[in-house]
């Protein structure tokens, strides 16, 4: 069972990761048909686990300051900067839609 | 003291009595990571750090004012912990040229007992693999390939000694390699499917995993935050026991870390076997299981029952689908967990200007390579609306059952489990790239991934050579927070089985002989 071009191209949107080619998508197939195995499981009953510790109570600090004043230091792995900006180019620009980009998707 | 020598029985002492001096140990090391450097194990070598913790180290020694056992110890650390002042990669374009400016919890650990970091360990990109060849990088070479041992029993298949070369096993390959290579004395990997434990068998080392809560992630680059742990890969199971002690332990910065007080301990010489149950689960004997690794299994059964221990056989009904549920919970964190590199903060980014949104695609579209991205992709996919329940919260009750598994055995009385690390010895490169990554994994990881769905603590155990010459390992996995009476067991198999020392051609190595080695009788 195929996945629809919308729905890659939704998840290549969520992603912001591309495909990139056929062999991409059929990762994407493989995995999914790979998932598909747990549905032998019967799990009628069973409660979802997020973590191993559920059982323990998740440990809280006090809203003390402890650190921090390292401006200096977290600006400077960034590319781009503007005194103590990061600087991103231009937002609220959505990504073009899929008939406008120059995608493999567009000739599945 | 020899650079083969045991941390704690042999190298500490040395240092303490001032045998051999710090910058001498560290000079040592640094010179064998220069000659083996075709394996491929280190990305960064730190040599003017190492220097400068080895010349303070040496300084602390001379008062008479050690830190403790770690003091003056070569340690080497996985590409994915970040480590201050030190570039850490992960192995990725993402992050290449990162230089963290903080140290995980882990790695400052180390380094406030005095330890001299070399450098940063090669894996797989962004710890995603089990055989340590898909980081830009290039792959890790397995030292083994190098020993007598695997040159006497192989039969070259080509003019150049090239192409005959194994692998590591993977993520952590790089520390598994360096360790087994005598470039250190212990080294950090990560473990979240078996990534310590998988190139520690393949390159004959011990490979920890400690219980999922014990030991801080903070500063470890994460995959998949509900299963990940720093792994430790030393020579021997003593050694492990040293690294753990000083690692363990609440971290106000990792809130999953479990708050109850840690206390280092000593491993007994555990005598008398008794008292002890081992369990045998027989969904282990998975498909694919090599009728070597299945006899040397036997045989360490065999071996506790003849020493007087309870030997068990045992059902994890749900093991065979540990992997299935890994490969969604997994793929999901992990979409969720390389949201972060959008280089905007940090790591690569895009010369693409048109919109932040086209930047970040752009900028991940290069800095991520096929395996990353394949994950993200697929991860998104079970995250879906109409995918959720389906497979991401199928996959959670999935987990629960593993985790129940477990339970239910070590209630019945069983105190550990005994299984094998791997289905095979370690692969040729060659053979190993023909399948691609994701079916690699799938198949190389099913004896080590439920432990982490369980949040158990397992150790691999190197066990006995191959036919091939290749190191074998068992895998024995205890009761959450027991790594106590974990790592005793863990000890005393290893002095029954008198695992061979690897024996590297083609290597100059610094044997001052001022220690002798026992050359061990193998178990095979």
């Amino acid at each position: 069972q195929k996945v629809s071009v919308e729905v890659l191209d939704h998840l290549e949107h969520l992603a912001l990761v591309d495909f990139r080619d056929s062999e991409g998508v059929e990762r994407l197939h493989k995995a999914i048909q790979f998932a598909d195995q747990l549905h032998e499981v019967n799990t009628d009953g069973v409660e979802p686990m997020d973590s191993v510790l559920e059982d323990r109570c998740l440990y809280l600090r006090e809203d003390d300051v402890t650190e921090g004043n390292c401006t200096k230091e977290l600006l400077e792995n960034a590319r781009e900067k503007v005194e103590e900006y990061f600087v991103a180019p231009p937002g609220n620009i959505p990504l073009p839609k899929l008939e406008e980009r120059e995608t493999f998707l567009q000739g599945s | 003291a020899a650079l083969n020598d045991g941390l704690r029985s042999q190298v500490s002492a040395a240092l303490k009595e001032g045998r051999v001096a710090p910058t001498e140990l560290c000079q040592r090391c640094l010179a064998l990571i220069k000659s083996t450097k075709f394996l491929n194990a280190y990305i960064t070598v730190a040599e003017e750090t190492a220097m400068k913790q080895a010349e303070e180290s040496e300084e602390r020694y001379k008062r008479g004012q050690p830190l403790g056992i770690l003091d003056g110890i070569p340690v080497a650390v996985k590409d994915n912990f970040n480590t201050a002042g030190i570039e850490t990669t992960c192995a990725s374009n993402m992050l290449k040229g990162y230089i963290s400016p903080y140290n995980a919890t882990v790695v400052q650990k180390l380094l406030d007992q005095g330890a001299v970091l070399l450098g940063k360990t090669n894996l797989d990109e962004f710890a995603m693999g089990s055989g340590s060849t898909d980081g830009v990088f290039g792959p890790v070479r397995n030292p083994w390939s190098y020993s007598k041992q695997y040159k006497e029993k192989s039969v070259p298949k080509s003019d150049s000694e090239e192409s005959d070369w194994v692998i590591t096993g993977g993520s952590s390959g790089g520390s598994a390699a360096a360790v087994s290579s005598f470039t250190c004395f212990a080294a950090l990997g990560s473990d979240t499917g078996g990534s310590t434990r998988n190139p520690a068998a393949h390159c004959g080392v011990v490979g920890l995993k400690p219980t999922y809560g014990l030991i801080s992630r903070h500063g470890l680059i994460p995959l998949v935050n509900s299963m990940d742990v720093p792994g430790i890969l030393t020579r021997c199971v003593d050694d492990a026991a040293v690294l753990l002690g000083s690692l363990a332990g609440h971290d106000p910065k990792d809130s999953t870390t479990i708050q109850d007080d840690f206390e280092p301990f000593e491993l007994p010489n555990l005598t008398d076997v008794s008292k002890l149950s081992i369990g045998i689960p027989k969904e282990y004997h998975a498909p694919g299981l090599s009728s070597e690794i299945l006899a040397l299994w036997s045989k360490a059964a065999d071996l506790f029952k003849n020493a007087g221990a309870k030997v068990v056989e045992v059902s994890l009904p749900h093991t065979r689908y540990s992997i299935v549920c890994y490969h969604v919970l997994c793929t999901a964190e992990v979409a969720s967990n390389m949201a972060r590199f959008d280089g905007l903060e940090y790591g690569h980014r895009s010369d693409m200007k048109d919109s932040t949104e086209s930047m970040y695609a752009a900028t991940r579209r290069e800095g991520f390579n096929d395996v990353v991205r394949g994950r993200i992709l697929s991860g998104n996919y079970f995250l879906l609306k109409q995918n959720y329940e389906k497979y991401f919260v199928k996959a959670q009750k999935v987990r629960r059952l593993i985790a129940n598994d477990f339970v239910k055995v070590f209630r019945s009385g069983v105190d550990i489990l005994l299984t094998p690390t791997t289905l095979s010895d370690a692969a040729p490169y060659t053979e190993f790239i023909q399948e691609d990554n994701r079916t690699r994994s799938t198949q190389d990881d099913i004896l080590t991934q439920a432990a982490n769905m369980a949040g158990l603590p397992a150790i691999n155990v190197p066990t006995a050579l191959s036919e091939r010459g290749l190191p074998v390992g068992l895998q024995f996995i205890g009761r959450s927070f027991q790594e106590k009476q974990l790592l005793t067991v863990a000890k005393w198999f290893e002095k029954q089985v008198q695992f061979p020392m690897i024996q590297l051609e083609e290597v100059k190595r610094h044997d001052s002989g001022v220690f002798q080695h026992q050359k061990s009788a193998s178990f095979s």
